[in-house]
């Protein structure tokens, strides 16, 4: 009796042992502390400022921390995901709802380990698993770039997110499992330019985060770095074997692509890539170069080739009302003697890679919702269809077309396609 | 040729067409309807704009196989020269056309906005009307024409 006592209770005791060790750790991954809030630091040095905007650009802050009429990095952008809607956050130097009271240390916790200023844990969309890989001074020179702008008082937005992640100390696990990433360091066989292009693409420009495939929690699979994912609602198409495809890049066509222009045999850059690339247009073009020289030295793909549908040519009818409905809405701009095509080297459709990729997503998103202006950017425009062709015309049109690019490789998904795209327009 | 039924300002028209039509050349040449404008003939200045449905569209790029089924609506559907609407009431007050030739696309674009939103803010009537061009300048009184109505939907509201 007494022997089964004292085992009973050595299990007790081993119990709440565990129990007090899996809270100790529970609270350590959970919880994090403030940093002290600081009186706004007034002057910066202005080289640290002019580095500063560049890092910012780079980093394509304000793609995603200003919304459309709203001030610059005030914050406010909605942003879908698949666990709920997010609001980007106001990261102007305003004390109360911006990140005035962000000491240095406070601002690099955030950007290494997702963590603001007063301990709460930030959301993975905002790419700190990127951010962790910049050095330290462009870190700082960023910091004094943003604490040396204009404050604008403009509080977060409530977010919307779904049970369970609308509470934030989870995102600690996400963390552990996928916060592991380590400052660049120089890889000494390659060029400056390839290393400065490297340290572009996996750091400030967080590339992977729309152009790698995620997993289920929403973080980049492992082992399909760069090789295409996806993006409100577009193809972020694969950035592997670009050099090596059937129409394939040049380092010259590469950087004008970047850079927010038409490039000949390729088109050029819409959807969310439009904001990005007119961003790296403000940088100086040998990041461009440098981006360009290192995607282009990326291996093929392998376990991502490209998909090879049963060979099922479209409906004779689909053409014929296909042509007729490209020379009814396209083709004043997009016939092969229309005057907007001797602008700036503007391809063939065929040539574009909406039309050359496997999936029909970006071509029928770019006819839906065009290309709209950005006001005192250059670029091309093109109208919506959205309201002027309905779902036959687009599926009709959308088959013609892809039957000039690919004569062997029909879009077998048009009517999935649309109907996906028109309910998440919805 | 083919046989395209539009339904234009509530009547429906029975039409033998070229099947690669555009709708704005049915509206002017089939249906003398002249108040859509050809300006680019690109989607790109607004001239042309007519709704249908509820939405805003380029009728030089919108074929007309397709719209069978949809309301087509025109800048005659709004008033007329002796009775004008309210919006072309408020561009007379603002005097806000010079020749006048983008005046029928940019009253529809404005239209359809109002019925979407009968109180928009300015940024919002600058955002919405950015599409459509004036060559002659006249986009501030466009845009207070269009804010007289917004104004007076609020007072009635």
């Amino acid at each position: 009796m007494n022997a089964r006592f004292l085992a009973s209770r050595r299990l007790w005791i081993g119990i709440a042992a565990l129990a007090c060790i899996g809270a100790t750790g529970a609270a350590m991954l959970m919880w994090r502390p403030a940093i002290a809030p600081i009186e706004r630091p007034q002057t910066f040095d202005s080289l640290h400022v002019q580095r500063g905007a560049r890092v910012v650009e780079a980093g394509d802050c304000a793609v995603c921390h200003t919304r459309p009429g709203g001030q610059y990095l005030a914050g406010g952008l909605p942003l879908v995901t698949p666990f709920g809607t997010l609001y980007s956050t106001n990261i102007t130097p305003d004390p109360q709802t911006g990140i005035g009271a962000w000491s240095l240390p406070a601002f690099e916790r955030a950007m290494r380990e997702g963590i603001a200023r007063d301990g709460h844990f930030l959301y993975p969309a905002f790419p700190y698993v990127h951010y962790r890989r910049m050095s330290e001074g462009d870190i700082a020179d960023a910091y004094a770039y943003l604490m040396s702008g204009p404050a604008v008082n403009s509080p977060a937005l409530a977010n919307h997110m779904n049970f369970p992640m609308n509470i934030r100390p989870l995102v600690s696990f996400w963390n552990l499992l996928f916060l592991h990433g380590e400052p660049l360091k120089a890889a000494t066989e390659q060029s400056a330019s390839w290393n400065r292009g490297r340290y572009l693409v996996d750091g400030p420009g967080h590339c992977a985060g729309c152009h790698s495939p995620l997993n289920l929690i929403g973080a980049e699979k492992s082992g399909e770095y760069l090789a295409g994912g996806s993006v409100d609602g577009w193809e972020a198409p694969s950035l592997l074997g670009m050099a090596r495809r059937a129409t394939p890049w040049r380092q010259d066509q590469l950087v004008r692509y970047l850079r927010a222009e038409v490039v000949e045999g390729h088109g050029t850059a819409a959807g969310p890539m439009r904001p990005v690339s007119l961003s790296i247009a403000r940088l100086p073009v040998s990041d461009a170069q440098a981006i360009a020289d290192y995607l282009l030295s990326l291996p093929g793909e392998s376990s991502v080739s490209e998909v090879h549908p049963d060979r099922v040519s479209a409906g004779t009818s689909d053409l014929h009302s296909g042509a007729l409905l490209f020379a009814s809405a396209c083709a004043g701009c997009h016939a092969s003697a229309a005057p907007m095509r001797m602008i700036d080297g503007r391809p063939a459709l065929a040539h574009t890679s909406a039309l050359q990729s496997s999936s029909a997503r970006n071509f029928m998103k770019t006819v839906l919702e065009g290309i709209p202006a950005n006001p005192g950017e250059p670029g091309p425009v093109m109208p919506p269809f959205a309201a002027s062709l309905n779902n036959d015309q687009l599926i009709a049109l959308a088959a013609y077309l892809r039957q000039q690019a690919q004569p062997d490789k029909p879009w077998t998904d048009l009517t999935s396609t649309l109907e996906a795209i028109r309910q998440e327009a919805k | 040729m083919t046989q395209v039924t539009l339904n234009v300002n509530g009547s429906a028209q029975a039409l033998e067409l070229e099947p690669d039509m555009p709708l704005l050349y049915a509206l002017r040449n089939h249906l003398g309807l002249n108040g859509a404008k050809y300006g680019c003939g690109l989607g790109q200045c607004g001239a042309c704009t007519v709704i249908v449905d509820d939405k805003p569209v380029f009728s030089c790029v919108t074929p007309c196989a397709g719209l069978e089924g949809k309301q087509v609506r025109t800048v005659e559907s709004l008033g007329s020269a002796e009775q004008p609407g309210p919006l072309q009431q408020a561009f007379i007050d603002k005097q806000a056309a010079q020749c006048g030739y983008c005046i029928a696309g940019m009253l529809m674009r404005a239209q359809a906005l109002l019925e979407h939103n009968p109180h928009p803010d300015e940024q919002t009537i600058r955002e919405h009307m950015s599409v459509n061009l004036c060559r002659c300048g006249t986009h501030l009184r466009i845009i207070e024409a269009i804010g007289l109505v917004a104004a007076q939907n609020r007072s009635a509201a």
